[in-house]
């Protein structure tokens, strides 16, 4: 396949063949390590180097800069097997804003690792949202480790979501380390829905640092067959009117095992932390409810789960 | 004429080993309006649970007839697809639901002008409410109005409506009355579980309940005096009077 058929098929994967008729909307088309279409705007920087085995990203959002529209970035791969293995490093610079759409696009996956080692430096009164989407194949064949290192500078705003919107889990390692200074506000959000075997293992840390410093985060899960889900929330707080929540919420069918560890550590006497965790089978109201109003159980309980993860 | 739309006969159930329900026998009959009054603990809300199948409330000796049909071993879903629908008295909340979405799950094959009319019935509008989730950001009296407009959508020909006034505003619980008023006039079925004499002013017919037994039954009109001067002020709790029930 050359590099446009490539693009066309993932575009086509991840719903975004409308945005290449948009100048104003920026992309990045990234098949396993090697650039295969770009759009950049006035302001948005992205600087790679293409290796054998792995790729290395840098973007910048520059100074001041507002980028209105989502950039799109597509990462992928469209073969039964095989490995990408990424390197991003992601700043938006002192008051710039922008918004990345990341799509993850693994179709036909047997046999598929997507490693993605990155950082997100978020500058002073800077706003950054990034919303991670992935596409895998039914067969669960994928392996996906997301590791990233967050730095928020004082007034950032950081607004994440991971969301698997089709196809199976397979192995999902998730690893977000976030580090929030002064009256800087961060929410992580994972959405992520496991079948049969598949593996979900959730990381979210976030330390508040900075006075008035905010975080949120959140894990939704529905484990179904013998998917094996674990959930590690930690917040640490350490400075005056730090405030933090942890929600999780994990819902089990089957023979699925799902675990959740909340961890909160306040070390400042004007901080706060709280935290709240659902585990266990659909809400019985929630099922009897629907139930009442003709569904059967099996499509009662995935319309829950569906708005769950929605 | 008359025509029962729902028989109960000789039906007991038990709950963590005490007898709730003691050989109770009725007939519902259809297009009325019928309350289950009683103080709380007299078995209301048990009857009405146990005529939908509610989970822990299958285990009963005694049966119940919906539309001359047996429907002891129905599960939930097959008995709300004959026509029968419950309205709790504290409606679930679900994350990430939304109000549309909840409502067309009832909705079997009609279409969404229909469901929005039914959001409007409740007296909420569709451009604000039906992208909204159906949880926690809503207010309990929003959550009564969106769970009765899922009752409309999905056109029942029986609800069991249990506590309809329970945790509402004054305004909410009038826009209920409306609706049942006009669901009477539709010759719907409804059957309202209440300890309230404002709800069961709603009846046409009412079932008078203490202690798991139907102390009486009658036009609501003769229940409702005794209701107020008796069974409201009431001290014993769930004890019959001694020398029966006198309706004027």
């Amino acid at each position: 396949m050359n590099n446009n058929d490539l693009t066309k098929e993932l575009s086509q994967i991840t719903e975004t063949d409308d945005i290449f008729k948009q100048p104003d909307i920026a992309h990045v088309f990234i098949h396993q390590h090697k650039v295969i279409q770009s759009h950049l705007l006035p302001g948005l920087k992205v600087d790679v180097k293409e290796f054998e085995d792995h790729i290395v990203v840098n973007t910048i959002v520059e100074k001041n800069i507002k980028i209105d529209k989502p950039v799109h970035m597509c990462f992928g791969m469209l073969p039964e097997k095989g490995i990408q293995k990424m390197v991003i490093h992601n700043e938006i610079q002192e008051n710039a804003s922008a918004s990345f759409l990341s799509h993850c696009a693994f179709p036909n996956a047997v046999d598929i690792q997507h490693i993605m080692d990155g950082t997100i430096k978020v500058g002073k009164n800077a706003r950054f949202r990034y919303l991670e989407k992935h596409v895998h194949g039914l067969h669960g064949g994928v392996k996906v480790y997301p590791h990233t290192k967050i730095q928020l500078s004082e007034g950032a705003r950081y607004y994440s979501e991971f969301e698997l919107i089709k196809g199976r889990a397979g192995l999902i390692d998730i690893d977000y380390e976030a580090f929030c200074e002064k009256n800087s506000v961060l929410e992580m959000i994972s959405r992520i829905s496991g079948k049969e075997d598949d593996k979900i293992m959730i990381k979210e840390t976030a330390h508040l640092m900075g006075e008035r410093a905010r975080g949120f985060l959140s894990s939704r899960v529905a484990a179904t067959g013998n998917t094996r889900a674990e959930v590690y929330n930690k917040l640490t707080a350490s400075a005056a009117y730090a405030r933090g929540h942890i929600d999780c919420t994990e819902i089990i069918k089957d023979n699925a095992i799902v675990s959740a560890i909340p961890i909160v550590e306040v070390n400042h006497p004007k901080a706060h932390i709280t935290h709240e965790a659902a585990l266990g089978s659909v809400d019985s109201k929630q099922l009897q409810t629907l139930m009442a109003r003709g569904l059967n159980e099996e499509d009662a309980t995935d319309l829950i789960i569906k708005g769950l993860l929605s | 004429m008359k025509k029962n739309i729902l028989e109960i006969k000789d039906l007991s159930i038990s709950l963590n080993g005490k007898k709730i329900l003691n050989n109770i026998s009725m007939e519902i009959w259809e297009g009325y309006v019928h309350a289950i009054v009683g103080p709380n603990g007299a078995g209301k809300s048990t009857l009405a649970s146990t005529i939908m199948g509610l989970e822990g409330y299958r285990h009963y000796t005694g049966s119940i007839f919906f539309k001359e049909k047996d429907i002891s071993k129905l599960s939930i879903d097959e008995r709300a697809r004959l026509g029968i629908t419950f309205g709790w008295q504290e409606p679930a909340r679900y994350e990430g639901l939304l109000v549309k979405d909840f409502l067309k799950a009832a909705a079997g094959n009609k279409n969404d002008d229909f469901i929005f009319e039914q959001l409007e019935r409740v007296g909420l509008e569709p451009e604000e409410y039906a992208e909204r989730a159906v949880d926690k950001t809503l207010s309990g009296g929003e959550r009564k109005k969106v769970e009765l407009a899922s009752i409309l959508v999905m056109d029942p020909d029986l609800v069991l409506l249990d506590e309809p006034d329970s945790g509402i505003d004054v305004a909410t619980l009038d826009k209920i009355f409306e609706v049942i008023k006009e669901q009477k006039k539709k010759k719907r079925t409804i059957v309202l579980i209440t300890h309230s004499l404002a709800v069961l002013e709603q009846a046409d017919h009412a079932f008078l309940f203490c202690n798991g037994e139907i102390l009486e039954k009658a036009v609501a009109k003769k229940i409702i005096p005794y209701f107020k001067d008796r069974c409201i002020p009431c001290k014993h709790k769930n004890i019959p009077d001694k020398e029966g029930v006198r309706l004027e």
